[in-house]
């Protein structure tokens, strides 16, 4: 499984959507495999580089939008797959920012099946209030389980919590198994 | 019973477990790449000290950030000590957070409804 078409870099999937930032706007792209080692370093990466420019509050959650965002890659990207070689764990990350705001933008390969239930999800998220995203956060700690893949099942719920604002979400059809995931977090500055 | 130390990394928590000398605690950065393996020796020796504890235990938590997967697991750490409460021992859950981390202090919070363990809820500056 797995996408298998030409190789295709992952940044013209969302060019278009985002082709109206400047280079001063962005803070961090990367485009490669997401391992725990790459994580901690782009993370780091963007720490070291808003420290003492940003506000803490606005860069610690930059940070934890950033670390949940990159740990669902690591954890449930589909392999992308080229000259009969998977590669696991590939996807992209951007992080741009404004005068209001940051964007945290991830994309990743995911089977359709799974895309539509990640959309309803997301979808019912954004359709819920503070409160009920509280809720919604402690009944999932009470309740999950973490998979051995290390997944609590919280990341998206906490991000929309935390950040307050919307998750942007958009699936562009690969093949006919598989979509590329774009997921956009905002967090207000 | 034997101490349990682990030494702080760039994405995993200090932990100090210490009955001879009365001290508990959980402090740092978590975020490991194997939650559920880098818990696993804190929670067993936890159950084991659940057991036979001291007449008081103050379990201290400063962490300076957590994932949601580690929020599972540190809600597992205070199960065990609901239920050693539930038994009719002495904990206390202090939990410090830095006085500008309003979601560090939440997170407190939060545990502190979810959970029947009395919670001190420390404010620290830099």
């Amino acid at each position: 499984m797995g996408f298998t078409g030409e190789s295709k870099g992952f940044i013209n999937y969302i060019y278009d959507r985002y082709k109206n930032l400047r280079i001063k706007d962005i803070t961090l792209v990367f485009e490669g495999q997401i391992t725990h080692q790459v994580m901690k370093a782009l993370t780091g990466l963007v720490e070291e580089q808003l420290d003492e420019v940003e506000d803490e509050k606005v860069l610690r959650r930059v940070y934890h939008v950033m670390v949940e965002s990159l740990q669902n890659i690591n954890r449930h990207a589909e392999a992308y797959e080229y000259r009969g070689h998977p590669y696991p764990g590939m996807g992209l990350v951007l992080v741009a920012k404004n005068k209001e705001r940051f964007q945290v933008t991830t994309g990743n390969i995911v089977e359709d099946a799974h895309a539509e239930e990640i959309a309803l999800f997301l979808g019912k998220l954004n359709n819920m209030d503070q409160d009920s995203l509280d809720d919604l956060y402690k009944k999932q700690l009470r309740e999950g389980a973490v998979t051995p893949k290390g997944s609590a099942g919280l990341g998206f719920i906490d991000i929309r919590r935390k950040t307050g604002n919307l998750l942007d979400y958009s699936f562009v059809s690969i093949d006919k198994e598989t979509s590329f995931f774009i997921f956009t977090s905002i967090i207000t500055r | 019973m034997e101490t349990l130390r682990i030494e702080q990394t760039d994405d995993s928590p200090q932990v100090i477990l210490d009955q001879e000398d009365n001290q508990f605690e959980l402090s740092g950065k978590s975020l490991p790449e194997h939650v559920v393996d880098f818990y696993q020796p804190v929670m067993d020796w936890l159950n084991k000290y659940s057991e036979t504890p001291l007449s008081k235990t103050i379990f201290n938590i400063r962490l300076i950030y957590f994932n949601t997967a580690s929020s599972k697991l540190i809600l597992d750490i205070l199960m065990i000590f609901e239920e050693m409460v539930a038994e009719g021992h002495d904990v206390v859950i202090r939990w410090h957070s830095l006085r500008s981390d309003d979601d560090m202090q939440e997170a407190g919070k939060e545990y502190d409804e979810m959970i029947d363990v009395p919670f001190e809820h420390v404010v620290y500056d830099k």
